[in-house]
């Protein structure tokens, strides 16, 4: 860790006492927050000049709700090879209203990650908000903050279906106007819902549901790896 | 007294008016939409309608294992692919904590400068074209050419090149740059003429490269930099100040013409950044002049990187993709010979590799801004969560705030300035 990101954290420490979450990971900081806190938080980080976070580079929303799910058992033994791969569910075997039978968990399922940059101390920060209702998931707007959060809020809306408390235009951005559904969220088919082609006797276009087969070319595996203990960098393999 | 009565304005005079701008118009730079809202012809609201480029790759890259990605990424901006590959390899390595052997990283270097100049130029072109200098677009796409040569003799593709790989790039550089031969399009002395330059290696080319390319910018420069028309149509238009610039979110050319000095290469060095030497040019004014002039130096910079890395290149050996072999695929010929390798060949061409549970997010400096790549990794062959950080994105936003007061024919002088492509800021 380099002596400005050991700094930044202190003084991010010193900020947010209560905060226990703030830890430096890879090369940036990264610090959970409620979007109850996310408003009064986001200002300190933007304001106050030993932190001085004045841009925001990124805001991604993630969907966790296959999280840690795999498409290919690989602990157990199995005779079925390759076929027990192409039937599970997943996003990219689903077609048209299949639904994906989404795992419990109890984690929430919709978080915001925000990316900012302080260009005076040179240190990004991950600020993490997790949504806490699943069927609705709300985080409230840090357009005033800052501002070119307008756009990035649309677009994790568009995608996800994050609702932006406070947005003053949080319209659809990225798809087609009047789109149907969120097709960044997991239980959304790779292939999509509906198709589109010009109807000569109608003449007009015309939305149909897809005729693509979906396919899983190569399943999704997650491999107990002794190399990638959790929580520490990944050691030199020597074979 | 007259009878004449004075005469009634049957139609009021309308001045408001809503205009709509592309899809398919030449300058819209692709397939951008804009709905002004126009008082006469000053600009009172601009509302861009973006998405009709969108392809969802970040879905995608979910549903593929990581190295079948990287050929997205060209697609995203595709004027500047090989700056596209570097984000998203570079976070791939920063999960894996894997070391990239220096040759790479010069190689890395070198390609990252020769897609400045390639996006720059293509920039150039396009937006003397659009306000109306037709011979600066020649120009460029003269010198472009090379530089595709440059990216066809070491990939096979003259743009979308897939030739970063996590641990390296994919193969090292030819010792012969290819040659032009005589065919229907290219006479038998035109061939020769363009084979001058190509009868050595790579590095030679390219070194040749380097050595005209600073007249070629005075080319240009003596087209437009004192031209009164360029001026006229760019000083003083679309000025941001520093502190809209940041609040904005603007990275890259964009924030530097607004006078602040930002850019990754020095702050945040990545590769061998720091090993090389180079200026940032800074604007004063926040004007699209400024901002042309910002880019016009870039490309003189990163004629001086590029000239750094070949001399390095022609004195240092060595190899230039990682030898853990979970990662990069063995060479062909042990895979042959060798059992351990031909497992490793399997593994990886079928399944692909597993990054460790965690999340990175990388950012190179992209030509036309900081290029983000945000990775959540469960543990599994597939990316849980990409995100690509656009630079465009972000500039696009605020052209309804610099478009503002402007008139109709500025705004094609702004979506000029702001380098704008539809293919990453679609997604």
């Amino acid at each position: 860790m380099a002596t400005r990101e050991q700094n930044m954290l202190e003084a991010l420490q010193a900020a947010f006492p209560d905060n226990a979450s703030i830890q430096h990971s890879l090369d940036l900081i990264v610090m959970d927050v409620t979007p109850a806190d996310l408003i009064a938080v986001a200002t300190e980080l933007h304001d106050n000049p030993a932190l001085s976070f004045k841009q925001l580079s990124d805001l991604a929303g993630v969907d966790y709700a296959t999280y840690g799910h795999d498409e290919w058992a690989t602990d157990t033994e199995n005779t079925a090879s390759f076929s027990r791969a192409v039937n599970a569910a997943s996003t990219g075997s689903l077609t048209f209203n299949t639904g994906l039978e989404l795992p419990a968990s109890d984690r929430p399922r919709f978080l915001v990650a925000y990316h900012v940059l302080s260009l005076d101390h040179n240190v990004r920060l991950r600020l993490r908000c997790a949504a806490p209702d699943d069927a609705m998931p709300v985080v409230p707007s840090v357009i005033p903050v800052w501002n070119n959060a307008n756009w990035y809020e649309r677009e994790a809306f568009d995608l996800f279906g994050i609702l932006f408390d406070g947005h003053p235009d949080l319209r659809r951005i990225l798809t087609d106007y009047g789109f149907i559904g969120h097709p960044f969220r997991k239980d959304f088919p790779l292939i999509g819902n509906v198709e589109m082609r010009y109807d000569s006797v109608k003449e007009r276009v015309v939305y149909e549901p897809v005729s693509i087969e979906p396919r899983v070319l190569v399943p999704r595996v997650i491999r107990e790896d002794s190399r990638y203990v959790a929580g520490e960098t990944p050691k030199k393999d020597d074979a | 007294m007259s009878l004449v009565k004075p005469r009634k304005k049957t139609m009021p005079e309308i001045r408001n008016y809503t205009l709509n701008f592309g899809p398919q118009h030449p300058a819209a730079h692709g397939v951008l939409r804009l709905v002004l809202e126009m008082d006469g012809e000053v600009v009172e609201r601009a509302d861009p309608h973006i998405g009709l480029l969108h392809r969802g790759t970040e879905k995608l890259a979910e549903s593929k294992p990581y190295n079948q990605s990287i050929g997205y990424m060209d697609r995203l901006d595709y004027v500047s692919m090989m700056c596209n590959e570097h984000g998203y390899v570079l976070a791939i390595e920063k999960l894996l904590g894997v070391e990239v052997p220096l040759r790479a990283q010069y190689i890395r270097v070198m390609f990252d400068e020769i897609t400045r100049i390639l996006n720059h130029l293509m920039w150039l072109g396009a937006h003397g074209l659009d306000i109306g200098a037709m011979t600066v677009f020649l120009y460029c796409f003269r010198e472009r050419e090379d530089l595709m040569d440059c990216y066809e003799a070491v990939s096979g593709a003259r743009m979308h090149a897939t030739y970063y790989r996590p641990g390296g790039v994919a193969r090292d550089l030819p010792d012969r740059m290819p040659q032009y031969e005589a065919s229907r399009f290219t006479s038998k002395s035109a061939a020769a003429k363009l084979n001058e330059t190509r009868q050595g290696s790579m590095l030679d080319f390219i070194d040749d490269f380097t050595q005209r390319f600073p007249k070629y910018v005075d080319e240009y420069e003596t087209l437009l930099t004192d031209n009164r028309i360029w001026k006229q149509r760019t000083v003083g238009i679309g000025v941001v100040s520093p502190e809209r610039a940041l609040q904005l979110g603007f990275t890259g050319p964009m924030l530097r013409g607004s006078g602040i000095e930002w850019d990754l290469r020095k702050k945040q060095p990545y590769e061998v950044y720091d090993q090389v030497d180079f200026d940032i040019p800074v604007g004063t004014n926040g004007d699209s002049y400024d901002r042309y002039l910002v880019r016009v130096e870039e490309m003189r910079q990163s004629n001086r990187i590029i000239k750094q890395c070949v001399d390095w290149l022609r004195a240092n050996e060595g190899p230039v993709l990682t030898e853990d072999h979970k990662i990069a695929p063995p060479r062909r010929g042990d895979m042959k010979g060798d059992m351990e390798s031909l497992i490793h060949h399997f593994k990886l061409f079928t399944e692909g590799f597993c990054l460790p549970e965690g999340e990175a997010y990388a950012a190179v400096e992209h030509p036309k801004g900081e290029f983000g790549c945000f990775l959540v990794s469960d543990g599994a062959n597939k990316p849980y969560r990409l995100k690509v950080r656009a630079p465009g994105f972000p500039h696009l936003a605020s052209l309804d705030e610099m478009a503002r007061g402007h008139m109709l024919s500025d705004v094609v002088a702004l979506i000029g300035t702001q380098d704008i492509v539809f293919g990453e800021i679609d997604r």
